[in-house]
Protein backbone atom coordinates (compact mmCIF):
# COMPACT_ATOMS: atom_id res chain seq x y z
CA UNK A 1 0.00 0.00 0.00
CA UNK A 2 0.88 4.14 -0.52
CA UNK A 3 2.45 5.78 1.71
CA UNK A 4 1.72 9.29 3.02
CA UNK A 5 4.77 10.42 1.19
CA UNK A 6 3.63 8.99 -2.44
CA UNK A 7 0.07 10.43 -1.68
CA UNK A 8 1.84 13.57 -1.04
CA UNK A 9 3.75 13.33 -4.29
CA UNK A 10 0.77 12.50 -5.96
CA UNK A 11 -0.87 15.38 -5.58
CA UNK A 12 2.38 18.09 -6.15
CA UNK A 13 2.46 16.13 -9.63
CA UNK A 14 -1.49 16.66 -10.01
CA UNK A 15 -0.91 20.69 -9.07
CA UNK A 16 2.23 21.28 -11.71
CA UNK A 17 0.21 18.82 -14.36
CA UNK A 18 -2.89 21.24 -14.11
CA UNK A 19 -0.60 24.74 -14.24
CA UNK A 20 1.54 23.43 -16.81
CA UNK A 21 -1.45 22.15 -19.35
CA UNK A 22 -3.13 25.24 -18.88
CA UNK A 23 -0.68 27.85 -18.45
CA UNK A 24 2.65 29.36 -19.75
CA UNK A 25 4.82 29.88 -17.73
CA UNK A 26 7.96 30.76 -20.00
CA UNK A 27 7.44 34.32 -20.46
CA UNK A 28 10.43 36.05 -19.27
CA UNK A 29 10.97 39.47 -17.68
CA UNK A 30 13.64 40.46 -19.48
CA UNK A 31 11.39 40.13 -22.61
CA UNK A 32 9.16 43.12 -20.80
CA UNK A 33 12.25 44.99 -19.99
CA UNK A 34 13.56 44.90 -23.43
CA UNK A 35 9.96 45.66 -25.12
CA UNK A 36 10.22 48.62 -22.79
CA UNK A 37 13.54 49.84 -23.78
CA UNK A 38 12.30 49.55 -27.24
CA UNK A 39 9.09 51.66 -27.51
CA UNK A 40 11.11 54.34 -25.35
CA UNK A 41 13.63 54.77 -28.50
CA UNK A 42 10.55 54.15 -31.01
CA UNK A 43 8.84 56.93 -29.55
CA UNK A 44 11.96 58.95 -29.09
CA UNK A 45 12.59 58.73 -32.56
CA UNK A 46 9.01 58.92 -33.45
CA UNK A 47 8.83 62.64 -31.51
CA UNK A 48 12.55 63.86 -32.23
CA UNK A 49 13.50 62.98 -35.44
CA UNK A 50 10.25 62.22 -37.39
CA UNK A 51 8.28 65.08 -36.06
CA UNK A 52 5.63 63.09 -35.22
CA UNK A 53 3.68 65.27 -32.72
CA UNK A 54 -0.22 64.62 -33.13
CA UNK A 55 -2.15 67.04 -31.82
CA UNK A 56 -6.11 65.88 -32.24
CA UNK A 57 -7.55 63.08 -34.52
CA UNK A 58 -7.29 64.66 -37.43
CA UNK A 59 -3.46 65.30 -36.87
CA UNK A 60 -2.39 65.24 -40.66
CA UNK A 61 0.83 63.77 -41.25
CA UNK A 62 3.11 62.81 -44.31
CA UNK A 63 6.07 60.93 -43.14
CA UNK A 64 3.81 57.56 -42.44
CA UNK A 65 5.89 55.38 -44.26
CA UNK A 66 9.02 55.80 -41.85
CA UNK A 67 6.33 55.87 -38.84
CA UNK A 68 5.11 52.91 -40.04
CA UNK A 69 8.57 51.33 -40.87
CA UNK A 70 9.68 52.24 -37.29
CA UNK A 71 6.64 51.16 -35.62
CA UNK A 72 6.89 47.25 -37.66
CA UNK A 73 10.45 47.11 -36.54
CA UNK A 74 9.64 47.71 -32.47
CA UNK A 75 7.11 45.63 -32.97
CA UNK A 76 9.36 43.02 -34.88
CA UNK A 77 12.36 43.47 -32.44
CA UNK A 78 10.23 43.10 -29.23
CA UNK A 79 8.43 39.97 -30.52
CA UNK A 80 11.97 38.52 -31.40
CA UNK A 81 12.98 39.07 -28.15
CA UNK A 82 10.14 37.86 -26.48
CA UNK A 83 10.29 34.17 -28.36
CA UNK A 84 14.17 34.23 -27.70
CA UNK A 85 14.06 34.99 -23.70
CA UNK A 86 11.22 32.02 -23.90
CA UNK A 87 12.59 29.90 -25.83
CA UNK A 88 15.67 30.00 -22.85
CA UNK A 89 13.27 29.42 -20.55
CA UNK A 90 11.20 26.88 -21.41
CA UNK A 91 14.41 24.78 -22.64
CA UNK A 92 15.57 25.20 -19.05
CA UNK A 93 12.63 23.80 -17.72
CA UNK A 94 12.38 20.73 -20.38
CA UNK A 95 9.72 21.51 -22.26
CA UNK A 96 8.84 22.76 -25.69
CA UNK A 97 8.22 26.43 -25.99
CA UNK A 98 5.44 25.83 -29.24
CA UNK A 99 3.37 23.53 -27.35
CA UNK A 100 -1.27 23.25 -27.49
CA UNK A 101 -0.75 26.39 -24.22
CA UNK A 102 1.38 28.69 -26.32
CA UNK A 103 -0.81 28.19 -29.27
CA UNK A 104 -3.75 29.18 -27.26
CA UNK A 105 -2.00 32.01 -25.67
CA UNK A 106 -1.35 33.68 -29.32
CA UNK A 107 -4.45 32.80 -30.55
CA UNK A 108 -6.40 34.62 -27.46
CA UNK A 109 -4.22 37.63 -28.29
CA UNK A 110 -4.57 37.86 -32.31
CA UNK A 111 -8.10 38.16 -32.29
CA UNK A 112 -8.21 41.81 -30.66
CA UNK A 113 -4.89 42.22 -32.06
CA UNK A 114 -5.83 41.84 -35.89
CA UNK A 115 -8.88 44.00 -35.33
CA UNK A 116 -7.22 46.66 -33.53
CA UNK A 117 -4.14 46.51 -36.69
CA UNK A 118 -7.50 46.76 -39.33
CA UNK A 119 -8.30 50.07 -37.18
CA UNK A 120 -5.15 51.51 -37.41
CA UNK A 121 -4.66 51.28 -41.21
CA UNK A 122 -8.09 52.56 -41.48
CA UNK A 123 -6.74 55.79 -39.72
CA UNK A 124 -3.75 55.86 -41.78
CA UNK A 125 -5.54 55.95 -45.33
CA UNK A 126 -8.38 58.25 -43.93
CA UNK A 127 -5.36 60.85 -41.73
CA UNK A 128 -6.92 59.99 -38.65
CA UNK A 129 -3.24 60.02 -37.19
CA UNK A 130 -4.41 61.29 -33.64
CA UNK A 131 -6.15 57.92 -32.71
CA UNK A 132 -3.49 55.73 -33.65
CA UNK A 133 -1.88 55.86 -30.04
CA UNK A 134 -5.18 55.11 -28.03
CA UNK A 135 -6.29 52.61 -30.42
CA UNK A 136 -3.27 50.46 -29.89
CA UNK A 137 -3.26 50.78 -26.30
CA UNK A 138 -6.46 49.88 -25.96
CA UNK A 139 -6.23 46.69 -28.43
CA UNK A 140 -2.95 45.82 -26.91
CA UNK A 141 -4.69 45.60 -23.84
CA UNK A 142 -7.14 43.65 -24.91
CA UNK A 143 -5.32 40.85 -25.47
CA UNK A 144 -3.40 41.21 -22.83
CA UNK A 145 -6.51 40.89 -20.97
CA UNK A 146 -7.25 37.65 -22.77
CA UNK A 147 -3.73 36.19 -22.30
CA UNK A 148 -3.81 37.06 -18.62
CA UNK A 149 -6.05 33.79 -18.96
CA UNK A 150 -3.14 31.43 -20.60
CA UNK A 151 -0.61 33.03 -18.22
CA UNK A 152 0.42 34.38 -15.30
CA UNK A 153 -2.39 36.52 -13.58
CA UNK A 154 -0.13 39.73 -14.05
CA UNK A 155 -0.50 40.17 -17.34
CA UNK A 156 -4.42 40.96 -17.05
CA UNK A 157 -3.91 43.87 -14.74
CA UNK A 158 -0.70 44.94 -17.30
CA UNK A 159 -4.23 44.54 -19.89
CA UNK A 160 -6.13 46.46 -17.86
CA UNK A 161 -3.57 49.30 -17.49
CA UNK A 162 -3.52 49.65 -21.34
CA UNK A 163 -7.13 49.84 -21.35
CA UNK A 164 -7.38 52.22 -19.22
CA UNK A 165 -4.34 54.52 -20.39
CA UNK A 166 -5.56 54.33 -23.91
CA UNK A 167 -9.02 55.43 -22.96
CA UNK A 168 -8.02 58.61 -20.87
CA UNK A 169 -6.05 58.98 -23.62
CA UNK A 170 -8.85 59.90 -25.36
CA UNK A 171 -9.85 63.12 -23.96
CA UNK A 172 -5.84 64.25 -24.30
CA UNK A 173 -5.12 63.52 -27.91
CA UNK A 174 -2.52 66.14 -27.71
CA UNK A 175 -0.17 63.52 -25.78
CA UNK A 176 -1.06 60.63 -27.57
CA UNK A 177 2.74 59.35 -28.12
CA UNK A 178 3.29 60.38 -24.42
CA UNK A 179 0.36 57.92 -23.52
CA UNK A 180 1.81 55.39 -25.90
CA UNK A 181 5.54 55.62 -24.36
CA UNK A 182 3.78 55.14 -21.27
CA UNK A 183 1.79 52.31 -21.93
CA UNK A 184 4.51 50.45 -24.42
CA UNK A 185 7.50 51.91 -22.41
CA UNK A 186 7.14 52.40 -18.75
CA UNK A 187 4.50 49.88 -17.87
CA UNK A 188 6.25 47.19 -19.95
CA UNK A 189 9.52 48.17 -18.00
CA UNK A 190 7.62 47.95 -14.92
CA UNK A 191 6.12 44.76 -15.24
CA UNK A 192 9.31 43.66 -16.63
CA UNK A 193 11.49 44.34 -13.56
CA UNK A 194 8.45 42.93 -11.45
CA UNK A 195 7.98 39.54 -13.38
CA UNK A 196 11.95 38.93 -13.03
CA UNK A 197 12.15 39.82 -9.32
CA UNK A 198 9.03 38.25 -8.42
CA UNK A 199 9.45 34.79 -10.40
CA UNK A 200 13.38 35.04 -11.72
CA UNK A 201 15.45 35.07 -8.57
CA UNK B 1 -9.31 1.47 10.92
CA UNK B 2 -10.88 4.72 9.25
CA UNK B 3 -7.75 5.21 7.17
CA UNK B 4 -7.84 1.67 6.07
CA UNK B 5 -11.37 2.00 4.65
CA UNK B 6 -10.12 5.59 3.17
CA UNK B 7 -7.22 3.38 0.92
CA UNK B 8 -10.30 0.92 -0.58
CA UNK B 9 -12.49 4.14 -1.31
CA UNK B 10 -9.46 5.16 -4.09
CA UNK B 11 -10.11 4.23 -7.39
CA UNK B 12 -7.62 1.75 -9.21
CA UNK B 13 -7.57 2.99 -12.06
CA UNK B 14 -5.72 6.44 -11.09
CA UNK B 15 -2.79 3.66 -9.30
CA UNK B 16 -0.39 4.90 -12.24
CA UNK B 17 0.79 8.31 -12.37
CA UNK B 18 0.67 8.77 -15.65
CA UNK B 19 -2.94 8.40 -15.40
CA UNK B 20 -3.28 10.54 -12.60
CA UNK B 21 -1.25 13.14 -14.81
CA UNK B 22 -3.91 12.92 -18.23
CA UNK B 23 -6.55 13.10 -15.83
CA UNK B 24 -5.16 16.73 -14.59
CA UNK B 25 -4.51 18.05 -17.71
CA UNK B 26 -8.27 17.35 -19.28
CA UNK B 27 -9.45 18.77 -15.56
CA UNK B 28 -7.89 22.25 -16.70
CA UNK B 29 -8.19 21.51 -20.42
CA UNK B 30 -11.86 21.23 -22.24
CA UNK B 31 -10.06 19.05 -25.10
CA UNK B 32 -6.33 18.04 -25.67
CA UNK B 33 -4.94 16.24 -28.28
CA UNK B 34 -2.31 13.30 -28.46
CA UNK B 35 0.97 14.80 -29.48
CA UNK B 36 0.12 17.89 -26.51
CA UNK B 37 -0.35 14.92 -23.74
CA UNK B 38 2.40 13.47 -24.86
CA UNK B 39 4.29 16.96 -24.78
CA UNK B 40 3.35 17.66 -21.58
CA UNK B 41 3.50 13.73 -19.60
CA UNK B 42 6.74 12.93 -21.41
CA UNK B 43 6.08 9.61 -22.25
CA UNK B 44 6.32 7.37 -25.23
CA UNK B 45 3.47 6.88 -27.58
CA UNK B 46 3.13 3.42 -26.71
CA UNK B 47 2.64 3.89 -23.11
CA UNK B 48 0.44 6.82 -23.33
CA UNK B 49 -2.31 5.07 -25.51
CA UNK B 50 -2.18 2.10 -23.26
CA UNK B 51 -2.80 4.49 -20.83
CA UNK B 52 -5.60 6.42 -21.94
CA UNK B 53 -7.05 3.06 -23.26
CA UNK B 54 -7.32 2.16 -19.64
CA UNK B 55 -9.21 5.32 -18.73
CA UNK B 56 -11.32 5.22 -21.93
CA UNK B 57 -12.46 1.62 -20.96
CA UNK B 58 -13.53 3.18 -17.51
CA UNK B 59 -15.27 5.77 -18.85
CA UNK B 60 -13.47 8.60 -17.29
CA UNK B 61 -12.22 10.09 -20.77
CA UNK B 62 -13.79 10.30 -24.00
CA UNK B 63 -11.84 10.07 -27.37
CA UNK B 64 -13.05 11.59 -30.30
CA UNK B 65 -11.32 10.73 -33.96
CA UNK B 66 -11.44 13.63 -36.90
CA UNK B 67 -8.75 13.91 -40.18
CA UNK B 68 -6.72 17.55 -40.55
CA UNK B 69 -5.98 17.71 -43.79
CA UNK B 70 -5.69 13.84 -44.53
CA UNK B 71 -4.02 13.30 -40.75
CA UNK B 72 -5.88 11.64 -38.06
CA UNK B 73 -5.85 13.76 -35.19
CA UNK B 74 -7.51 11.98 -31.79
CA UNK B 75 -8.79 14.62 -29.30
CA UNK B 76 -9.49 13.32 -25.62
CA UNK B 77 -12.15 14.82 -23.28
CA UNK B 78 -12.57 13.95 -19.35
CA UNK B 79 -16.29 12.75 -19.54
CA UNK B 80 -18.92 13.69 -16.59
CA UNK B 81 -18.04 10.30 -14.65
CA UNK B 82 -14.25 10.65 -15.51
CA UNK B 83 -14.72 14.25 -13.31
CA UNK B 84 -16.64 12.68 -10.53
CA UNK B 85 -14.36 10.11 -10.09
CA UNK B 86 -10.85 12.30 -10.42
CA UNK B 87 -12.69 14.71 -7.70
CA UNK B 88 -13.73 11.77 -5.41
CA UNK B 89 -9.94 10.82 -5.82
CA UNK B 90 -8.23 13.57 -4.52
CA UNK B 91 -10.93 14.66 -1.92
CA UNK B 92 -9.52 10.55 -0.58
CA UNK B 93 -6.14 11.28 -1.23
CA UNK B 94 -6.13 14.66 1.14
CA UNK B 95 -8.32 12.65 3.79
CA UNK B 96 -5.34 9.91 4.12
CA UNK B 97 -2.72 12.57 4.13
CA UNK B 98 -4.80 14.57 6.77
CA UNK B 99 -5.57 11.41 8.84
CA UNK B 100 -1.95 10.68 9.06
CA UNK B 101 -0.40 13.98 10.34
Amino acid sequence: MNSQQDYIKDITEIRSMMERSSKFLSLSGWAGIMAGIYALTGAYVAHFVFSFKPDSATYIYYNFGDLLLLALAVLLVSLVTAILFSKKKSADKGEQIWNSVSKRLLASMAVPLSIGGVLVLFYMSNDLYGLIAPTTLIFYGLSLYNAGNFTIKEVRWMGFAQIALGLINLWFLGFGLLFWAVGFGAIHLIYGIYMHFRYER
Amino acid sequence: MRVKLSFDDLHKAFESRVRLGIMSALAVNEQLDFTALKDFLSVTDGNLATHIKKLEQEGFVQVKKSFIDNKPNTKYTMTKEGRTAFENHLNVMEQIIKSQK
